[in-house]
């Protein structure tokens, strides 16, 4: 659908919805509509990523399909989310991963696979990869300095571009880079990510993957969430203890970054994976499918990095370390070249959009007209 | 959904005393209603909100856009689709069996003792022969040639809030079947809504809250009625027979710019023009009589402190019909203008029922298991006018009792029928 016609279809929504308003409760998409009286692309922008896409609002609507007016806010809202993440996408050029992201996670995923074979294999000379390691000592087989050269290059790489498009947002929101850090609204909106609080559904979840309201989306994405902030923490205090403590790894089985990375890796594992089978689940009638492969592909490959990264320790002092280091670092390269092209954005975004929501209702006053 | 609450609670914003809901039954419907009835359902109505929640209802804080309802009104998180929903759903969890795209075209009744059910589905009639029934498939408003028997030609400029398959089917069975009628079929309620709305299930948003704040003119470009006479949530429901009334069904509320951010958006934009000429051009209104409307309304004007929030006495002098609140010129453009027509919401012409819900017949005796909830019988109560959330209190009371009463009737066979039919004479 191009994007005029797609804004078009949102801005009749939205006027249906702001003469109904039956919707309030349920999360802050309608309170937030509330505030105005015009729809722009802009606002329109910023309501769609402010979305949980719980939709419970779906099933509530009087004026959902059958109805002649067709409204459909999750399936809205989700379309014009897909065309915000490419318009804000660094480099411009890249935009277009979003479009066919199954297609290039996989690529991505087969090449840095391929490529650390190779540099693996180059590097052990001789030696067989598939040779235990004693002590599981992956360094071995990938140097230290190799690995934090090319996943710090990488990583800085993914951070600047995710900022970018952060920044990019923030501002086609029509806000001040400085209001991003106000505290107080910064402090609201880091509770309301912490919690979910619009996937609550207020109190009762949401209507996922079907018409009944549960939590169960909830706690599968907390699973996740809280599973990438240990591994993160993990990684962050190996980096700490190697240069900061000068304790070389690996670092033995009941050490705080292997705690921490195992309960992330759990976390990992069990969120993603509940997520992929919620969203096999789901109601088409409202879903963006061209949106499917990019959900799809992100929860898939948070699932083979922490399952290729439990393995990995539980088996490293086997002969199946090599090559199970190979996939793990394969893979884990491959999610964050793609990060600021996929799923992850979501984040960000609706991040943003709660601390605009919060800035909104401190100020406490209509919009638009 | 409004009900009796002597003290604030959630999701209520303030006390809705017993009393004061029985003194605005009163005034809405001159009393005419069966004040047996009307005390039932009002004094039951407290434990409404329990039943609706236990049954899965949701209730939302008190919404910004309900005409200041919050305080004897809650409102359903999603709306009434939402609460439909919710019971639909607790009834296949209780193992209800529910026929959808299944439509009850007649009762078979022999002697005021209900036999079966015809309904079809996939063209097919099907009989489903049962102990005890409960009519509650609301009014016949969508029926648009049973509309035009009680109101004329007019009913072609009416349109219609909700379902197009609200054709009053099964209360035509019991009618034909010697049940006993209420109310007059042209009661029901009625609100003045946007003209450009679909003819049905256009819902709330085709509604136009500015009537109080400007002034309603008809196709001659005459005001009829004190647009200032009481708050719009007390006022609206008489607004659509009003307009009704109105030659060819249509009105036009004229506003200017000063009051044009006081009430919720509407569906459908606002006429807008720089001068009151300009807007009712654009409605094909005898431009002249509006300007001359507009300039005597602006001149009958009294001074007074302008607050949309209370009744704040701004009232005209000398004039006719006189605006009693919220007088203000308009003289601020540019100006605006929203065409609205009646929009029925329900008919009150229903079945007449007794405090067990049982339908009453024309003989004068309740048939024994046949009984009625909801806006199939709401016109006991309601004759005539209407207190905002009212019909979805008589429907939870009324609800209920029937649901007892025919499962009584069913749990305890034909003998109990036949007992009760016996006992009734």
């Amino acid at each position: 659908m191009p994007q005029s016609e797609l804004m078009s279809e949102g801005e009749q929504m939205m006027k249906v919805c702001n003469a109904c308003r039956y919707c309030e409760g349920f999360c802050a998409v309608w309170p937030a509509m509330e505030f105005r009286r015009t729809f722009k692309a802009s606002e329109l922008t910023y309501l769609a990523n402010l979305c949980h896409n719980c939709s419970e609002c779906y099933y509530a609507c009087q004026y959902a399909p059958p109805h002649e007016w067709g409204v459909n806010a999750p399936r809205t809202f989700a379309r014009i989310r897909a065309e915000s993440y490419q318009q804000f996408a660094w480099p411009k050029a890249l935009a277009s991963a979003f479009r066919a992201n199954a297609l290039v996670v996989s690529l991505v995923s087969a090449l840095m696979l391929v490529l650390f074979l190779f540099g693996a294999t180059r590097g052990l000379g001789s030696k067989s990869l598939s040779a235990a390691v004693p002590g599981g000592d992956f360094y071995q087989i990938a140097p230290h300095e190799v690995l934090v050269v090319s996943f710090g290059l990488v990583a800085l790489f993914a951070a600047l571009a995710l900022l970018i498009g952060l920044v990019r947002f923030w501002r086609h929101s029509g806000e001040q880079v400085s209001d991003l850090l106000n505290p107080p609204t910064l402090l609201t909106a880091v509770k309301d990510v912490l919690r979910l609080k619009y996937l609550d559904g207020g109190g009762w979840g949401c209507a996922y993957p079907e018409e009944k309201s549960s939590q169960s989306r909830r706690w599968f994405h907390h699973f996740t969430f809280y599973g990438f902030l240990l591994c993160f923490a993990a990684t962050t205090l190996g980096f700490i203890y190697y240069y900061g403590l000068g304790l070389k790894g690996p670092y033995g089985y009941t050490s705080l970054p292997v705690v921490l990375g195992v309960l992330g890796g759990i976390g990992l594992l069990i969120g993603p994976a509940g997520l992929y089978f919620l969203q096999l689940g789901r109601n088409r009638d409202i879903t963006d499918e061209d949106q499917h492969g990019m959900d799809m592909a992100f929860t898939l490959m948070l699932v083979l990095t922490s399952a290729s990264g439990l393995l990995l320790l539980a088996l490293r002092e086997t002969a199946a370390m090599g090559g199970l280091l190979v996939v793990h670092l394969g893979i884990v390269m491959a999610l964050f070249l793609t990060l600021p092209y996929g799923k992850f954005v979501h984040g960000l975004y609706r991040s943003a959009a709660l601390v605009k929501y919060a800035l909104e209702r401190s100020r406490k006053k209509t919009l638009g007209e | 959904m409004a009900l009796v609450h002597e003290k604030q609670i959630a999701p209520y914003t303030g006390a809705y005393p017993e009393e004061e809901f029985w003194n605005d039954y009163l005034r809405v419907t001159g009393g005419e209603g069966n004040l047996q009835l009307a005390e039932m359902v009002i004094h039951e109505s407290p434990n409404c909100l329990d039943w609706a929640r236990s049954h899965g209802v949701r209730f939302q804080p008190s919404l910004s856009g309900t005409l200041h309802l919050g305080r004897t009104n809650a409102f359903f998180m999603g709306g009434g689709k939402a609460m439909v929903n919710s019971y639909f759903a607790c009834a296949e969890r209780l193992g209800v069996r529910v026929l959808y795209d299944a439509e009850c075209v007649d009762l078979e009744i022999k002697d005021g003792e209900f036999r079966s059910a015809t309904v079809l589905q996939n063209g097919q009639r099907v009989s489903f022969p049962a102990k005890v029934v409960v009519a509650a498939a609301g009014g016949f408003q969508s029926d648009l040639q049973w509309m035009k028997k009680a109101w004329g030609a007019a009913v072609d400029n009416f349109l219609f809030r909700g379902t197009p398959y609200d054709k009053g089917l099964v209360l035509k069975a019991l009618l034909d079947h010697g049940a006993e009628s209420i109310a007059d079929p042209t009661q029901g309620h009625m609100v003045p809504i946007d003209a450009r709305s679909p003819k049905y299930d256009g819902g709330i948003v085709t509604r136009v809250d500015c009537v109080t704040l400007g002034i309603m003119v008809n196709k001659n470009g005459e005001r009829y009625y004190d647009e200032g006479e009481d708050r719009w949530p007390k006022r609206y429901a008489i607004w659509g027979r009003l307009v009704a009334q109105q030659p060819d069904q249509i009105s036009y509320a004229l506003i200017d710019s000063k009051v044009f951010d006081l009430f919720m958006p509407s569906r459908y934009p606002a006429i807008q023009g720089n001068t009151i000429g300009e807007v009712a051009r654009q409605f094909n209104l005898p431009v002249e009589k509006v300007e001359a409307t507009v300039a005597e309304f602006n001149r009958a004007v009294q001074p007074g402190k302008f607050d949309h929030t209370i009744m704040d006495g701004c009232k005209t002098a000398g004039l006719t019909p006189p605006k009693t609140n919220w007088a203000q010129r308009l003289d601020q453009p540019p100006f605006y203008g929203y065409p609205l027509r009646p929009g029925v919401t329900f008919t009150y012409f229903g079945v007449k029922v007794n405090e067990q819900a049982a339908v009453l017949m024309k003989t004068g005796k309740p048939a024994a298991n046949i009984f009625a909830a909801g806006e199939i019988m709401s016109g006991n109560i309601l004759p005539r006018g209407y207190v905002g959330g009212f019909g979805l209190t008589i429907g939870n009371v009324f609800g209920r009792i029937a649901g007892e009463k025919a499962a009584k009737v069913a749990r305890e066979g034909r003998s109990a029928v036949r007992e009760a039919a016996y006992a009734a004479k």
